[in-house]
Protein backbone atom coordinates (compact mmCIF):
# COMPACT_ATOMS: atom_id res chain seq x y z
CA UNK A 1 0.00 0.00 0.00
CA UNK A 2 3.17 2.40 0.68
CA UNK A 3 4.44 1.52 -2.04
CA UNK A 4 1.58 1.71 -4.19
CA UNK A 5 1.24 5.44 -2.77
CA UNK A 6 4.86 6.30 -3.12
CA UNK A 7 4.21 5.40 -6.98
CA UNK A 8 1.43 7.66 -7.23
CA UNK A 9 2.85 10.28 -5.67
CA UNK A 10 5.91 10.16 -7.45
CA UNK A 11 4.49 9.75 -11.23
CA UNK A 12 2.04 12.57 -10.12
CA UNK A 13 5.52 14.72 -9.43
CA UNK A 14 7.18 13.59 -12.29
CA UNK A 15 3.98 14.63 -14.20
CA UNK A 16 3.79 18.01 -12.63
CA UNK A 17 7.69 18.55 -13.00
CA UNK A 18 6.86 17.90 -16.99
CA UNK A 19 3.94 19.92 -17.60
CA UNK A 20 6.26 22.97 -15.91
CA UNK A 21 9.07 22.26 -17.99
CA UNK A 22 6.86 22.26 -21.21
CA UNK A 23 5.23 25.72 -19.59
CA UNK A 24 9.05 27.29 -19.70
CA UNK A 25 9.20 25.91 -22.92
CA UNK A 26 6.48 27.51 -24.29
CA UNK A 27 6.33 30.75 -22.61
CA UNK A 28 10.38 30.95 -23.58
CA UNK A 29 8.66 30.06 -27.23
CA UNK A 30 6.20 33.04 -27.10
CA UNK A 31 8.70 35.91 -25.76
CA UNK A 32 10.85 35.22 -28.80
CA UNK A 33 7.97 35.46 -30.63
CA UNK A 34 7.80 31.75 -32.54
CA UNK A 35 4.02 31.27 -32.90
CA UNK A 36 2.42 31.63 -36.65
CA UNK A 37 -0.66 33.60 -36.72
CA UNK A 38 -2.08 31.56 -39.01
CA UNK A 39 -2.39 28.74 -36.40
CA UNK A 40 -3.26 31.11 -34.09
CA UNK A 41 -6.07 32.69 -35.83
CA UNK A 42 -7.42 29.25 -36.78
CA UNK A 43 -6.60 28.17 -32.59
CA UNK A 44 -8.77 31.03 -31.79
CA UNK A 45 -12.24 30.00 -33.93
CA UNK A 46 -11.27 26.71 -32.85
CA UNK A 47 -11.50 27.37 -29.43
CA UNK A 48 -13.52 30.76 -29.40
CA UNK A 49 -16.52 30.37 -31.97
CA UNK A 50 -16.62 26.69 -32.27
CA UNK A 51 -17.51 26.69 -28.15
CA UNK A 52 -20.65 29.24 -28.62
CA UNK A 53 -23.26 26.84 -28.29
CA UNK A 54 -21.94 25.20 -25.05
CA UNK A 55 -20.89 28.42 -23.64
CA UNK A 56 -24.57 30.48 -24.49
CA UNK A 57 -26.22 27.33 -23.18
CA UNK A 58 -24.76 27.14 -19.76
CA UNK A 59 -24.30 31.17 -19.34
CA UNK A 60 -28.38 31.34 -20.16
CA UNK A 61 -29.46 28.26 -17.42
CA UNK A 62 -26.87 28.90 -14.62
CA UNK A 63 -28.40 32.56 -14.69
CA UNK A 64 -31.88 31.77 -14.63
CA UNK A 65 -31.72 28.96 -12.38
CA UNK A 66 -29.96 31.35 -10.73
CA UNK A 67 -32.24 33.92 -10.06
CA UNK A 68 -35.17 31.73 -9.34
CA UNK A 69 -33.36 29.69 -6.07
CA UNK A 70 -32.03 33.67 -5.30
CA UNK A 71 -35.06 34.82 -5.31
CA UNK A 72 -37.44 31.63 -3.63
CA UNK A 73 -34.89 32.48 -0.47
CA UNK A 74 -34.66 36.47 -0.60
CA UNK A 75 -38.50 36.45 -1.53
CA UNK A 76 -38.99 35.06 2.17
CA UNK A 77 -37.36 37.89 3.77
CA UNK A 78 -38.39 40.14 0.83
CA UNK A 79 -35.71 41.11 -0.24
CA UNK A 80 -36.37 40.28 -3.58
CA UNK A 81 -34.89 43.05 -5.66
CA UNK A 82 -31.39 42.13 -4.40
CA UNK A 83 -32.18 38.95 -6.59
CA UNK A 84 -30.22 40.24 -9.71
CA UNK A 85 -26.81 41.23 -7.59
CA UNK A 86 -26.11 38.18 -6.30
CA UNK A 87 -26.52 36.53 -9.79
CA UNK A 88 -24.23 39.98 -11.13
CA UNK A 89 -21.56 38.72 -8.43
CA UNK A 90 -21.85 35.09 -8.51
CA UNK A 91 -21.82 34.86 -12.84
CA UNK A 92 -18.68 37.83 -13.10
CA UNK A 93 -16.38 36.27 -10.47
CA UNK A 94 -17.35 32.66 -9.93
CA UNK A 95 -20.18 30.84 -12.27
CA UNK A 96 -19.53 32.61 -15.02
CA UNK A 97 -15.45 32.02 -15.37
CA UNK A 98 -15.69 28.57 -13.74
CA UNK A 99 -18.34 26.94 -15.63
CA UNK A 100 -17.38 28.77 -18.88
CA UNK A 101 -13.72 27.18 -18.69
CA UNK A 102 -15.57 23.43 -17.21
CA UNK A 103 -17.41 23.36 -20.11
CA UNK A 104 -14.40 24.20 -22.74
CA UNK A 105 -12.28 22.18 -21.00
CA UNK A 106 -14.87 19.17 -21.77
CA UNK A 107 -14.80 20.11 -25.17
CA UNK A 108 -11.43 21.96 -26.15
CA UNK A 109 -9.08 20.00 -23.57
CA UNK A 110 -10.63 16.50 -24.90
CA UNK A 111 -9.55 17.61 -28.34
CA UNK A 112 -6.41 19.03 -27.72
CA UNK A 113 -5.43 15.86 -25.98
CA UNK A 114 -6.94 13.46 -28.81
CA UNK A 115 -5.64 15.68 -31.48
CA UNK A 116 -1.48 15.79 -30.41
CA UNK A 117 -2.10 12.11 -29.17
CA UNK A 118 -3.03 10.92 -32.51
CA UNK A 119 -0.76 12.71 -33.90
CA UNK A 120 2.08 11.19 -31.05
CA UNK A 121 0.87 7.50 -32.12
CA UNK A 122 1.53 8.14 -36.05
CA UNK A 123 4.88 9.43 -35.49
CA UNK A 124 3.59 13.06 -36.71
CA UNK A 125 5.24 15.04 -33.47
CA UNK A 126 8.75 13.00 -34.20
CA UNK A 127 8.38 14.21 -38.34
CA UNK A 128 7.74 17.48 -36.54
CA UNK A 129 10.73 17.30 -34.76
CA UNK A 130 13.23 15.90 -37.78
CA UNK A 131 11.75 19.10 -39.76
CA UNK A 132 13.53 21.29 -37.10
CA UNK A 133 10.41 22.48 -35.70
CA UNK A 134 10.03 22.27 -31.69
CA UNK A 135 6.58 20.79 -31.08
CA UNK A 136 6.57 23.08 -28.57
CA UNK A 137 6.50 26.01 -30.98
CA UNK A 138 3.93 24.76 -33.30
CA UNK A 139 1.35 22.72 -31.24
CA UNK A 140 1.41 23.61 -27.71
CA UNK A 141 2.04 28.06 -28.22
CA UNK A 142 -0.86 28.32 -30.46
CA UNK A 143 -3.64 26.63 -28.21
CA UNK A 144 -1.90 28.37 -25.40
CA UNK A 145 -2.39 31.66 -26.97
CA UNK A 146 -5.61 31.08 -28.14
CA UNK A 147 -7.08 29.41 -25.13
CA UNK A 148 -6.16 32.61 -22.75
CA UNK A 149 -7.28 34.98 -25.57
CA UNK A 150 -10.68 32.82 -26.15
CA UNK A 151 -11.50 32.24 -22.63
CA UNK A 152 -11.67 35.45 -21.20
CA UNK A 153 -14.42 36.45 -24.29
CA UNK A 154 -15.85 33.32 -23.54
CA UNK A 155 -16.01 34.35 -19.81
CA UNK A 156 -17.68 37.94 -20.89
CA UNK A 157 -20.29 36.41 -22.87
CA UNK A 158 -21.63 34.02 -20.45
CA UNK A 159 -22.12 36.46 -17.90
CA UNK A 160 -24.02 39.03 -20.06
CA UNK A 161 -26.04 35.97 -21.28
CA UNK A 162 -26.01 35.12 -17.32
CA UNK A 163 -27.22 37.82 -16.45
CA UNK A 164 -29.57 38.99 -19.27
CA UNK A 165 -31.54 35.71 -18.96
CA UNK A 166 -31.65 36.70 -14.57
CA UNK A 167 -33.25 39.87 -15.56
CA UNK A 168 -35.61 38.44 -17.84
CA UNK A 169 -36.79 35.37 -15.85
CA UNK A 170 -37.02 38.05 -12.68
CA UNK A 171 -38.85 40.32 -13.83
CA UNK A 172 -41.51 38.48 -16.58
CA UNK A 173 -42.05 35.60 -14.98
CA UNK A 174 -41.15 35.89 -10.68
CA UNK A 175 -42.59 39.40 -11.09
CA UNK A 176 -39.91 41.51 -9.45
CA UNK A 177 -40.03 45.32 -9.96
CA UNK A 178 -37.35 45.82 -13.00
CA UNK A 179 -36.25 48.98 -11.82
CA UNK A 180 -35.57 47.99 -8.45
CA UNK A 181 -34.10 44.86 -9.83
CA UNK A 182 -31.13 46.22 -12.11
CA UNK A 183 -30.37 49.15 -9.87
CA UNK A 184 -29.36 46.95 -7.21
CA UNK A 185 -27.48 44.83 -9.63
CA UNK A 186 -25.59 47.72 -10.77
CA UNK A 187 -25.19 48.90 -7.34
CA UNK A 188 -23.50 45.65 -5.66
CA UNK A 189 -21.57 44.24 -9.32
CA UNK A 190 -18.51 46.27 -9.31
CA UNK A 191 -16.04 46.39 -12.06
CA UNK A 192 -13.71 44.24 -9.64
CA UNK A 193 -15.97 41.20 -9.42
CA UNK A 194 -15.82 41.17 -13.67
CA UNK A 195 -11.92 42.08 -13.24
CA UNK A 196 -11.37 38.72 -10.72
CA UNK A 197 -13.45 36.54 -13.03
CA UNK A 198 -11.15 37.69 -16.33
CA UNK A 199 -7.96 37.06 -14.64
CA UNK A 200 -9.32 33.51 -13.27
CA UNK A 201 -10.57 32.65 -16.79
CA UNK A 202 -7.06 33.71 -18.63
CA UNK A 203 -5.32 31.12 -15.66
CA UNK A 204 -8.24 28.31 -16.57
CA UNK A 205 -7.61 28.74 -20.55
CA UNK A 206 -3.79 27.76 -19.62
CA UNK A 207 -4.63 25.30 -17.49
CA UNK A 208 -6.85 23.95 -20.53
CA UNK A 209 -4.22 24.50 -23.30
CA UNK A 210 -1.26 22.98 -21.13
CA UNK A 211 -2.69 19.68 -19.13
CA UNK A 212 -4.68 19.17 -22.98
CA UNK A 213 -1.25 19.37 -24.94
CA UNK A 214 0.71 17.79 -22.21
CA UNK A 215 -1.42 15.02 -21.80
CA UNK A 216 -1.62 14.36 -25.94
CA UNK A 217 1.95 14.82 -26.19
CA UNK A 218 3.07 12.09 -23.28
CA UNK A 219 -0.10 9.68 -24.28
CA UNK A 220 0.60 6.08 -24.67
CA UNK A 221 0.58 3.91 -27.71
CA UNK A 222 -2.66 2.58 -29.59
CA UNK A 223 -5.72 3.64 -29.69
CA UNK A 224 -6.22 3.03 -25.78
CA UNK A 225 -3.37 5.57 -25.12
CA UNK A 226 -5.55 8.22 -27.23
CA UNK A 227 -8.44 7.48 -25.23
CA UNK A 228 -7.08 7.35 -21.21
CA UNK A 229 -4.96 10.86 -22.86
CA UNK A 230 -8.55 12.24 -23.50
CA UNK A 231 -10.61 11.64 -20.57
CA UNK A 232 -7.21 12.20 -17.95
CA UNK A 233 -7.45 16.06 -20.15
CA UNK A 234 -10.65 16.36 -19.20
CA UNK A 235 -10.42 14.84 -15.49
CA UNK A 236 -7.25 16.77 -14.77
CA UNK A 237 -7.78 20.24 -16.06
CA UNK A 238 -11.47 20.32 -14.30
CA UNK A 239 -10.10 19.21 -11.44
CA UNK A 240 -6.64 21.57 -11.13
CA UNK A 241 -9.54 24.38 -12.72
CA UNK A 242 -11.40 24.08 -9.19
CA UNK A 243 -9.35 23.63 -7.47
CA UNK A 244 -7.34 26.53 -8.66
CA UNK A 245 -10.37 28.14 -8.01
CA UNK A 246 -10.64 28.29 -4.22
CA UNK A 247 -6.57 29.83 -4.12
CA UNK A 248 -7.58 32.64 -6.70
CA UNK A 249 -10.75 33.52 -4.90
CA UNK A 250 -8.28 34.30 -1.73
CA UNK A 251 -5.88 35.24 -3.06
CA UNK A 252 -7.53 37.99 -5.17
CA UNK A 253 -10.77 38.69 -3.05
CA UNK A 254 -7.54 40.02 -0.83
CA UNK A 255 -5.84 42.00 -3.63
CA UNK A 256 -9.03 43.41 -4.01
CA UNK A 257 -9.59 44.43 -0.26
CA UNK A 258 -6.62 46.00 -0.54
CA UNK A 259 -6.58 48.01 -3.43
CA UNK A 260 -9.93 49.40 -2.68
CA UNK B 1 30.04 11.98 -41.28
CA UNK B 2 28.01 9.99 -38.78
CA UNK B 3 29.73 8.61 -36.20
CA UNK B 4 28.14 6.40 -33.47
CA UNK B 5 30.31 5.65 -30.17
CA UNK B 6 29.89 2.55 -27.73
CA UNK B 7 25.70 3.32 -27.91
CA UNK B 8 24.10 1.96 -25.17
CA UNK B 9 19.81 2.09 -25.06
CA UNK B 10 16.91 -0.16 -22.74
CA UNK B 11 13.96 1.15 -22.15
CA UNK B 12 12.96 -0.10 -18.62
CA UNK B 13 14.57 -3.49 -17.86
CA UNK B 14 15.18 -3.97 -21.53
CA UNK B 15 18.31 -3.40 -22.95
CA UNK B 16 18.17 -2.62 -27.04
CA UNK B 17 21.62 -1.47 -27.66
CA UNK B 18 24.58 -2.54 -26.28
CA UNK B 19 27.63 -1.04 -27.07
CA UNK B 20 26.96 -0.03 -31.11
CA UNK B 21 29.83 1.34 -33.51
CA UNK B 22 29.51 2.16 -36.82
CA UNK B 23 30.51 4.63 -39.16
CA UNK B 24 28.89 6.63 -42.33
CA UNK B 25 31.29 8.34 -44.42
CA UNK B 26 29.33 11.42 -46.05
CA UNK B 27 27.93 10.86 -49.63
CA UNK B 28 28.10 6.86 -48.67
CA UNK B 29 24.62 4.87 -48.60
CA UNK B 30 24.37 2.41 -45.26
CA UNK B 31 21.71 -0.09 -44.71
CA UNK B 32 21.07 -1.04 -41.35
CA UNK B 33 20.12 -4.70 -41.68
CA UNK B 34 18.43 -6.75 -38.45
CA UNK B 35 15.93 -9.13 -37.05
CA UNK B 36 12.37 -7.02 -36.24
CA UNK B 37 12.76 -5.65 -32.71
CA UNK B 38 15.88 -5.77 -32.91
CA UNK B 39 16.57 -1.88 -31.99
CA UNK B 40 17.36 -1.10 -36.19
CA UNK B 41 14.80 2.29 -35.61
CA UNK B 42 15.84 2.60 -32.20
CA UNK B 43 19.77 3.18 -33.59
CA UNK B 44 18.14 5.12 -36.44
CA UNK B 45 15.84 8.22 -34.10
CA UNK B 46 19.66 8.03 -32.21
CA UNK B 47 21.08 9.47 -35.22
CA UNK B 48 19.23 12.61 -35.77
CA UNK B 49 18.38 13.38 -31.78
CA UNK B 50 15.02 11.14 -31.67
CA UNK B 51 16.13 9.34 -28.77
CA UNK B 52 19.00 10.01 -26.48
CA UNK B 53 20.66 7.18 -24.86
CA UNK B 54 21.79 5.84 -21.93
CA UNK B 55 25.81 5.94 -22.66
CA UNK B 56 27.69 6.58 -25.50
CA UNK B 57 28.02 9.05 -28.38
CA UNK B 58 26.36 9.90 -31.62
CA UNK B 59 28.84 12.67 -34.18
CA UNK B 60 27.44 14.15 -36.89
CA UNK B 61 29.87 16.28 -39.02
CA UNK B 62 32.39 15.98 -35.20
CA UNK B 63 29.99 17.57 -33.14
CA UNK B 64 28.75 14.96 -30.38
CA UNK B 65 24.63 15.24 -30.66
CA UNK B 66 23.90 13.29 -27.41
CA UNK B 67 24.42 16.09 -25.39
CA UNK B 68 22.36 18.63 -27.02
CA UNK B 69 19.03 19.74 -25.93
CA UNK B 70 16.06 20.08 -27.83
CA UNK B 71 16.62 23.30 -29.20
CA UNK B 72 20.05 22.85 -30.22
CA UNK B 73 19.20 19.70 -32.01
CA UNK B 74 16.71 21.86 -34.10
CA UNK B 75 19.96 23.07 -35.75
CA UNK B 76 21.88 20.08 -36.32
CA UNK B 77 18.52 18.52 -37.87
CA UNK B 78 18.52 20.86 -40.63
CA UNK B 79 20.90 18.54 -42.02
CA UNK B 80 18.87 16.04 -41.98
CA UNK B 81 15.55 14.49 -43.86
CA UNK B 82 13.90 11.38 -42.57
CA UNK B 83 11.41 9.18 -44.52
CA UNK B 84 8.73 7.17 -41.26
CA UNK B 85 7.88 3.69 -41.94
CA UNK B 86 4.31 4.35 -41.28
CA UNK B 87 5.35 8.15 -44.14
CA UNK B 88 4.08 10.21 -40.47
CA UNK B 89 2.21 12.79 -43.10
CA UNK B 90 0.43 15.36 -41.25
CA UNK B 91 -2.68 14.17 -42.01
CA UNK B 92 -4.64 17.76 -41.54
CA UNK B 93 -2.99 18.64 -45.04
CA UNK B 94 -3.06 18.11 -48.17
CA UNK B 95 -0.19 16.72 -49.87
CA UNK B 96 1.62 20.04 -50.85
CA UNK B 97 1.18 21.33 -47.49
CA UNK B 98 2.63 18.62 -46.21
CA UNK B 99 5.91 18.84 -48.69
CA UNK B 100 6.00 23.15 -48.46
CA UNK B 101 5.63 22.43 -44.25
CA UNK B 102 9.48 22.57 -43.84
CA UNK B 103 10.10 25.55 -46.01
CA UNK B 104 7.19 27.82 -45.10
CA UNK B 105 8.99 26.99 -41.23
CA UNK B 106 11.98 28.44 -42.68
CA UNK B 107 10.33 31.56 -43.69
CA UNK B 108 12.71 32.77 -46.53
CA UNK B 109 10.66 31.80 -49.63
CA UNK B 110 8.72 33.07 -51.48
CA UNK B 111 5.14 31.63 -52.08
CA UNK B 112 5.51 31.38 -55.49
CA UNK B 113 9.56 29.70 -54.62
CA UNK B 114 7.74 27.02 -52.52
CA UNK B 115 5.11 26.28 -55.21
CA UNK B 116 7.86 25.82 -57.58
CA UNK B 117 9.94 23.57 -55.26
CA UNK B 118 7.17 21.54 -54.07
CA UNK B 119 6.35 20.88 -57.59
CA UNK B 120 10.30 19.44 -58.43
CA UNK B 121 9.82 17.75 -55.34
CA UNK B 122 7.01 15.65 -55.82
CA UNK B 123 8.13 15.46 -60.10
CA UNK B 124 11.28 13.82 -58.56
CA UNK B 125 9.11 11.10 -56.24
CA UNK B 126 6.38 10.69 -59.38
CA UNK B 127 3.61 12.07 -57.71
CA UNK B 128 2.94 14.75 -59.72
CA UNK B 129 -0.70 15.80 -60.02
CA UNK B 130 -1.57 14.87 -55.93
CA UNK B 131 -0.83 18.16 -54.75
CA UNK B 132 -4.70 18.57 -53.29
CA UNK B 133 -5.06 15.49 -51.81
CA UNK B 134 -5.26 14.38 -48.51
CA UNK B 135 -2.97 11.27 -46.88
CA UNK B 136 -5.64 9.29 -46.02
CA UNK B 137 -6.56 9.25 -50.12
CA UNK B 138 -3.02 8.22 -50.95
CA UNK B 139 -1.92 4.56 -50.70
CA UNK B 140 0.37 3.46 -48.89
CA UNK B 141 3.85 3.54 -51.91
CA UNK B 142 2.43 6.53 -52.43
CA UNK B 143 2.39 8.01 -48.66
CA UNK B 144 5.99 7.00 -48.71
CA UNK B 145 6.79 8.87 -51.83
CA UNK B 146 4.95 12.04 -50.41
CA UNK B 147 6.66 11.58 -47.45
CA UNK B 148 9.94 11.09 -48.82
CA UNK B 149 9.54 13.86 -50.70
CA UNK B 150 8.64 16.02 -47.52
CA UNK B 151 12.27 15.12 -46.58
CA UNK B 152 14.11 15.87 -49.56
CA UNK B 153 12.31 19.57 -50.53
CA UNK B 154 14.92 21.50 -48.59
CA UNK B 155 17.99 19.70 -49.63
CA UNK B 156 19.26 18.18 -46.79
CA UNK B 157 22.68 16.32 -46.20
CA UNK B 158 21.22 13.43 -45.08
CA UNK B 159 18.33 11.23 -45.88
CA UNK B 160 17.20 8.54 -43.11
CA UNK B 161 14.89 6.01 -44.22
CA UNK B 162 12.95 3.62 -41.64
CA UNK B 163 11.86 0.67 -43.36
CA UNK B 164 10.99 2.31 -46.72
CA UNK B 165 9.41 -0.80 -48.80
CA UNK B 166 8.04 -2.61 -45.58
CA UNK B 167 4.18 -3.68 -46.31
CA UNK B 168 4.18 -2.44 -50.17
CA UNK B 169 3.97 -5.34 -52.77
CA UNK B 170 7.50 -6.16 -54.40
CA UNK B 171 6.81 -4.19 -57.48
CA UNK B 172 6.06 -0.70 -55.32
CA UNK B 173 8.83 -1.83 -53.18
CA UNK B 174 11.32 -1.70 -56.04
CA UNK B 175 10.40 1.66 -57.69
CA UNK B 176 11.04 2.82 -53.58
CA UNK B 177 14.59 1.46 -54.06
CA UNK B 178 15.12 2.91 -57.91
CA UNK B 179 13.97 6.03 -56.13
CA UNK B 180 16.57 5.73 -53.02
CA UNK B 181 19.23 5.26 -55.64
CA UNK B 182 17.77 8.27 -57.92
CA UNK B 183 17.37 11.00 -54.78
CA UNK B 184 21.35 9.59 -53.36
CA UNK B 185 22.98 10.33 -56.89
CA UNK B 186 20.71 13.04 -58.30
CA UNK B 187 21.29 15.12 -54.68
CA UNK B 188 24.41 13.52 -53.61
CA UNK B 189 23.05 13.29 -49.70
CA UNK B 190 24.42 10.41 -47.26
CA UNK B 191 21.71 8.01 -47.05
CA UNK B 192 20.75 5.76 -44.11
CA UNK B 193 17.94 2.99 -44.52
CA UNK B 194 16.88 0.62 -42.06
CA UNK B 195 15.73 -2.59 -43.64
CA UNK B 196 14.49 -6.14 -43.66
CA UNK B 197 14.48 -6.16 -46.88
CA UNK B 198 17.89 -8.06 -48.55
CA UNK B 199 16.92 -7.21 -51.71
CA UNK B 200 16.56 -3.55 -50.90
CA UNK B 201 20.01 -3.75 -49.17
CA UNK B 202 21.86 -5.23 -51.51
CA UNK B 203 20.43 -2.47 -54.35
CA UNK B 204 20.86 0.49 -52.45
CA UNK B 205 24.01 0.29 -49.76
CA UNK B 206 27.63 1.47 -50.32
CA UNK B 207 27.92 -0.52 -47.12
CA UNK B 208 26.01 -3.13 -45.14
CA UNK B 209 25.54 -3.09 -41.39
CA UNK B 210 24.13 -6.05 -39.72
CA UNK B 211 22.09 -5.44 -36.34
CA UNK B 212 22.41 -8.56 -34.40
CA UNK B 213 22.22 -9.26 -30.15
CA UNK B 214 22.31 -5.72 -29.45
CA UNK B 215 25.23 -5.01 -31.42
CA UNK B 216 26.67 -4.20 -34.88
CA UNK B 217 28.17 -7.99 -35.58
CA UNK B 218 28.68 -8.02 -38.73
CA UNK B 219 29.18 -5.33 -41.94
CA UNK B 220 31.32 -4.60 -45.22
CA UNK B 221 30.16 -3.53 -49.06
CA UNK B 222 27.10 -5.68 -50.61
CA UNK B 223 29.05 -7.82 -52.54
CA UNK B 224 31.51 -9.02 -49.59
CA UNK B 225 28.73 -9.01 -46.62
CA UNK B 226 26.24 -11.37 -48.81
CA UNK B 227 29.00 -13.94 -49.74
CA UNK B 228 29.28 -13.90 -46.08
CA UNK B 229 29.83 -17.47 -45.10
CA UNK B 230 29.28 -16.82 -40.88
CA UNK B 231 26.39 -18.72 -39.83
CA UNK B 232 24.12 -15.99 -38.45
CA UNK B 233 24.75 -13.55 -41.22
CA UNK B 234 23.71 -16.48 -43.66
CA UNK B 235 20.84 -17.72 -41.30
CA UNK B 236 19.43 -14.27 -41.79
CA UNK B 237 20.26 -13.52 -45.33
CA UNK B 238 18.63 -16.67 -46.63
CA UNK B 239 15.97 -16.37 -44.48
CA UNK B 240 15.86 -19.64 -42.68
CA UNK B 241 14.52 -19.82 -39.21
CA UNK B 242 16.34 -21.56 -36.08
CA UNK B 243 15.02 -25.37 -36.05
CA UNK B 244 15.59 -24.63 -32.09
CA UNK B 245 13.26 -20.89 -32.37
CA UNK B 246 10.08 -21.74 -30.97
CA UNK B 247 8.07 -19.64 -32.88
CA UNK B 248 4.58 -20.56 -32.15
Amino acid sequence: MNFLARTWIGEWLIGLGRIATMSREAVMSLLTLKVTWKDLLYQIYFIGIKSQSVVLVTGAFTGMVLTAQTYFQFHKVKMDTATLAVVGVSMCSELGPVLTALMVAGRVGAAIAAEIGSMRVTEQIDALRTLATHPVDYLVVPRLLASQIALPLLTIESVVLGIGSGYVIGVFLLGIDPTYLWFNMLKYTGNIDLEIGLVKSFVYGGIIALVGCYKGMSCGMGAEGVGRATTEAVVYSSIAILVTNFFLTLVLQRAALLLL
Amino acid sequence: MIEVRQLQKSFGPQLILDGVNLQICTGESAVIIGRSGGGKSVLLKHLIGLLQPDAGEVLVDGENITRMNERQLLRVREKFGMVFQGAALFDSMTVAENVAFPLERKKKYTTGEIAKRVAAALDVVDLQGTQKKKPAELSGGMRKRAGLARAIVYEPQILLYDEPTTGLDPIVSDSIDQLIIRVRDRLKVTSVVVTHDMRSARRVGHQVFMLHEKKIYASGPPAEFFASTDAVVRQFIDGVADAKENLF
